[in-house]
């Protein structure tokens, strides 16, 4: 039986706030246990939450990116349960009302192979509602007791969910991809995946192809990378399938993927599911969005990713595939509109080929983000200047680059110092060429007897000779000349 | 000891007495008194005496306020720095609170010594103050009965002259209710006037502080300390600061004042009902005009208020776990049994009744048949005073059905004892003001509470109908015999 693969992913975005989101203890990561928790937090008898502002802005900001609806009053109500991490009992989640709800997000699924055509898919958005965070408990370390550090209590999220509209783990990577981009793009979320600040809930179930109800699902919670998130997708469907072929039901239920032996365990079935009551939270006050403040965070908001791509396909002619490489992140994309903006001539495919190649090389291995890349736009677009007026080839502009890159210093001053300067004085070539000639008789006799091969030879060591400075197509063209005038 | 708190800033002002002549004054009688009443949770006469020689000192450098001085006693629901804030519970009863209330901060600054904390019924869940995990509070005017609850022992405290005045809360009559059993005078403010930030939550969204003193002058006195904008509470109002005091000596000449029919009706004792009728008769005396109002849907009030407020209960004391502070289970096998030991030991049976009754009406389910339909009623019970308010200025009733009832007397009853209530719940509800001062006496020489509700920030107006009231009577000057 062929089976279809149905996804939906619930996103818990940590928000950039300074402190928390019902408190004013700070957020920033990495303190000593419990030295981030005030009264507030602990939920000491008698403590109250204050709604922090930030972190609707934010909410609005991320709402307005993806074109959803705002709801003009929002309220935030109480999740009950019992754990020792949760000071209150319960959490202040949004449950009835959220904050944002509808809109979506279209992101490019690379195909089966490299190279292959990107497929453009539309992720629907459900929802997305503020809620704090819970608590860390700590069960190494304390003798078959577990520890519990507060710090993380009340930190801000913004839970995004998506309505079940993947169909296999690279449209999930890809939608998680294009919406770590994006919260990172418009900052309200620094997108840390190693230090929680993005972490994916993927529902997942399977259906016979053609059937339109959807199967039972199985959540995996908590993955926090890309990689661990196709890994944990691909075991699970196989799993139920192969349950289910086997005659097996699947029963819903919450699991846990162990990325040591990539497989994903049940943690608590639909019967031990807990009772929220959820109810609305007396302790503070229907959120009222005001169109001000709405119209304030829309004026604020870059260009976004879709948008950008959109542009670099449309006006600068690039193909999707370098339009999505160029968005990946805001501060390519503002590099690579820098590198432009710089050009006397602006040669987007030129600009784009030598981010996306050497550029990107250079910072992989060196392992540093575009924005602290040590070739500024400025310097790049001097280096592209002098490839497109002809003075450097492609192999003298890498070698610009390359002493560019570990020296520093402006393009034209690197090729000054060094010599560089590719050789388009057709004497001087010709010089050379005569030479080459003379010294390899051989070379000359084979293509002449027709062996083409001999010719790239020839070039080759009128390249050698001239030390790589020699114009390539001026080259080609005097030799061609003078091998069939002779 | 007979003062007002009026009296004691006068006493002050004149350099005729300080305040830790004052205070020791009351330490004495509490002293004495105490182990009878049972009023207080806690008293420490050291920090008392502490904070009032710091008053003195204040007053010697003319830095005094209105009360500087005036000692004062609060409800153990405030949590105080420094102070065990047991909230009557044994779940609480080895909390020294890290932090002071809202309410606390504003009498520090006001420079009001604290005499102590007040015994209360468990969480401020209670009538009668029977469910006190230190015991009951005995009423001053006899020692068998109760002193009404949950703010018994402030209302026992101010009563019996051990306080010249108390904090209570109020969620659904718990400072009106206990003032009008033991004889004082109570008031709740709009919800919103007087800062949560720091009162031991029961039910978020009908609990209120405010003053229990022996005048309605002293409780105006009083919520200018209290009352006041506090961002850290998200319910307060930001509003302008007013003077309560401002219209205490305005004449009632024309006053309107609304007489809810079904406040009169069956349920309510003789000797009540005969001191109601001779207070109206008095404020028609004083110039007022009567006009009947109707409250149709008062009578669901108990029912709502009995799913709402357990229902925010079962939620708020949720973080009474036994993992960070509080009681902890001595023994247990692991997480769960360590909650359900230390809930199970920690907290008393009325308390327990609410928790599950909240949890039921929240879960899945049940939700909207409870929850849902219950702030339905609750809409269409302010709705009712709204349209009363149209034709009254001020709404006046009896505060309880009876007067101070015997210990143990309803104890096992729990739906006679929530009847206490059924003249102050719906106040609550709709969120508005309302006090209760004393207006007689029964048969039995048990004081009996009249109770006045004031449309939305109208406290002043009905603190001006309570002092008019009483400067024509003397009900409340009378105190215990042989306290």
């Amino acid at each position: 039986m062929q089976w279809e693969t149905v996804i939906g992913l619930e996103v818990h975005t940590q928000l950039t706030t300074q402190s928390k989101i019902f408190s004013g203890a700070s957020i920033a990561f990495g303190a000593e246990p419990n030295t981030q928790a005030c009264q507030v937090d602990i939920a000491l008898p008698g403590v109250l939450p204050v709604l922090n502002r930030g972190a609707v802005e934010r909410a609005i900001k991320f709402g307005l990116a993806i074109g959803a609806k705002l709801n003009r009053t929002n309220i935030f109500a109480r999740k009950n349960y019992f754990y020792p991490d949760l000071p209150k009992g319960y959490q202040i989640s949004q449950f009835e009302l959220p904050i944002v709800e509808g809109g979506a997000l279209t992101v490019q699924v690379e195909g089966d192979k490299p190279g292959d055509k990107t497929v453009e898919k539309t992720v629907r958005i459900t929802r997305a509602h503020l809620e704090e965070d819970a608590g860390k408990s700590l069960h190494e370390d304390f003798h078959g007791m577990t520890g519990i550090d507060l710090n993380r209590a009340g930190t801000p999220l913004l839970e995004i969910v998506s309505e079940p509209d993947m169909r296999s783990a690279r449209e999930a990577v890809a939608y998680a991809k294009a919406l770590h981009t994006l919260v990172t793009w418009i900052g309200t979320c620094d997108g840390n995946m190693q230090e929680g600040s993005f972490r994916v809930d993927a529902n997942v179930s399977v259906r016979p192809l053609g059937q339109k109800e959807f199967g039972t699902r199985r959540e995996i919670k908590n993955l926090n990378s890309f990689r661990f998130l196709e890994q944990a997708i691909n075991y699970e469907v196989r799993w139920q399938i192969e349950q289910i072929e086997d005659g097996h039901k699947i029963q819903q239920a919450t699991v846990l993927f162990n990325p040591d032996t990539g497989e994903t365990r049940a943690m608590r079935s639909k019967e031990d599911a807990h009772d929220y009551r959820y109810f609305p939270d007396p302790d503070l006050l229907p959120v009222k969005l005001d169109e001000a403040w709405i119209e304030q965070v829309k004026a604020s908001l870059p260009e976004l990713p879709e948008q950008k791509q959109t542009r670099y396909r449309d006006q600068l002619g690039l193909s999707a595939y370098d339009a999505i490489t160029l968005t990946g992140s805001r501060a390519m994309a503002e590099y690579f509109e820098a590198v432009l903006a710089e050009q006397a001539n602006p040669d987007a495919k030129l600009a784009a080929n030598w981010i996306m190649g050497d550029l990107s090389a250079a910072l992989n291995k060196a392992e540093l983000d575009i924005a602290d890349s040590r070739i500024g736009a400025g310097q790049l677009a001097g280096l592209l200047a002098r490839i497109q007026d002809g003075t450097l080839s492609g192999k003298l502009a890498k070698q610009v680059f390359e002493a560019m890159w570990s020296e520093g210093g402006e393009a034209d001053a690197i090729i000054e110092a060094r010599g560089l300067k590719q050789m388009s004085d057709s004497g001087e070539i010709e010089r050379i060429i005569d030479e080459v000639m003379a010294a390899n008789a051989r070379s000359v006799e084979e293509f002449r007897s027709g062996k083409e091969k001999a010719f790239n030879a020839l070039v080759g060591q009128v390249m050698k000779a001239s030390k790589g400075k020699a114009n390539p197509a001026q080259v080609n063209d005097l030799l061609r000349k003078k091998l069939g005038a002779s | 000891m007979t003062s007002t708190i009026k009296q004691l800033s006068i006493l002050l002002a004149e350099g005729k007495a300080s305040s830790v002549e004052l205070s020791r004054d009351y330490l004495g009688r509490i002293q004495a008194l105490n182990h009878t009443l049972n009023a207080f949770v806690t008293v420490d006469p050291d920090k008392t005496l502490a904070e009032a020689a710091a008053a003195d000192a204040r007053r010697a450098t003319g830095q005094a306020d209105a009360l500087t001085g005036v000692p004062i006693a609060h409800k153990d629901i405030f949590c105080a720095e420094g102070w065990l804030t047991t909230c009557g519970s044994k779940m609480l009863s080895n909390f020294v609170s890290p932090y002071d209330a809202h309410v606390i901060e504003r009498f520090k600054a006001a420079g009001m010594p604290c005499l102590g904390k007040t015994n209360m019924d468990e969480f401020a869940m209670g009538s009668s103050n029977e469910t006190s995990f230190f015991g009951p509070v005995k009423n001053p005017w006899d020692t068998a009965r109760v002193p009404g609850g949950s703010s018994g022992g402030s209302a026992a405290c101010v009563a019996a002259r051990l306080a010249p005045a108390a904090t209570g809360t109020d969620t659904g009559g718990s400072i009106r209710q206990p003032a009008a059993l033991c004889g004082i005078t109570g008031l709740k403010p709009t919800y919103g006037v007087v800062s949560r930030y720091g009162m031991i939550a029961f039910a978020s969204s009908l609990d209120q502080g405010g003053p229990m003193a022996r005048t309605a002058e002293d409780c105006a006195l009083l919520l200018n300390v209290m009352a006041g904008f506090d961002a850290r509470d998200s319910t307060s109002l930001e509003r302008e600061k007013e003077d309560y005091t401002r219209d205490l000596a305005k004449p009632l000449a024309g006053l309107r004042i609304g007489l809810p029919r079904e406040f009169f009706g069956a349920g309510l004792s003789g000797d009540t009902a005969k001191a109601v009728e001779e207070a109206i008769a008095q404020y028609r005396k004083l110039g007022a005009e009567t006009v009947e109002v109707g409250l149709p849907n008062s009578r669901l009030s108990v029912a709502a208020y009995y799913v709402l407020a357990p229902a925010e209960a079962s939620s708020n004391l949720s973080r009474f776990d036994g993992v960070r502070y509080g009681y902890r289970t001595p023994e247990y096998k692991d997480l769960t049994d360590m909650y359900e030991k230390t809930r199970a030991e920690g907290f008393g049976a009325e308390v327990k009744r609410r928790i599950m009754i909240g949890t039921y009406v929240l879960s899945h389910g049940y939700y909207d048949a409870y929850y849902i339909q219950a702030q339905r009623l609750r809409r269409l019970i302010a709705n009712d005073f709204a349209e009363a308010f149209k034709v009254c200025d001020v709404i006046l009733g009896p505060t309880a059905p009876t007067t101070a009832f015997k210990l143990g007397e309803k104890a096992d009853d729990p739906v006679q004892m929530y009847l206490s209530d059924i003249y102050t719940i719906a106040v609550n509800l709709a969120g508005l003001p309302g006090m209760s001062l004393p207006c007689g006496f029964d048969g039995q020489g048990l004081p009996i509470g009249l109770q006045l509700i004031g449309d939305y920030f109208g406290e002043a107006k009905m603190l001006n109908v309570a002092h008019q009231y009483q400067l024509a009577t003397d009900w409340h000057t009378r105190a215990p015999k042989g306290i």
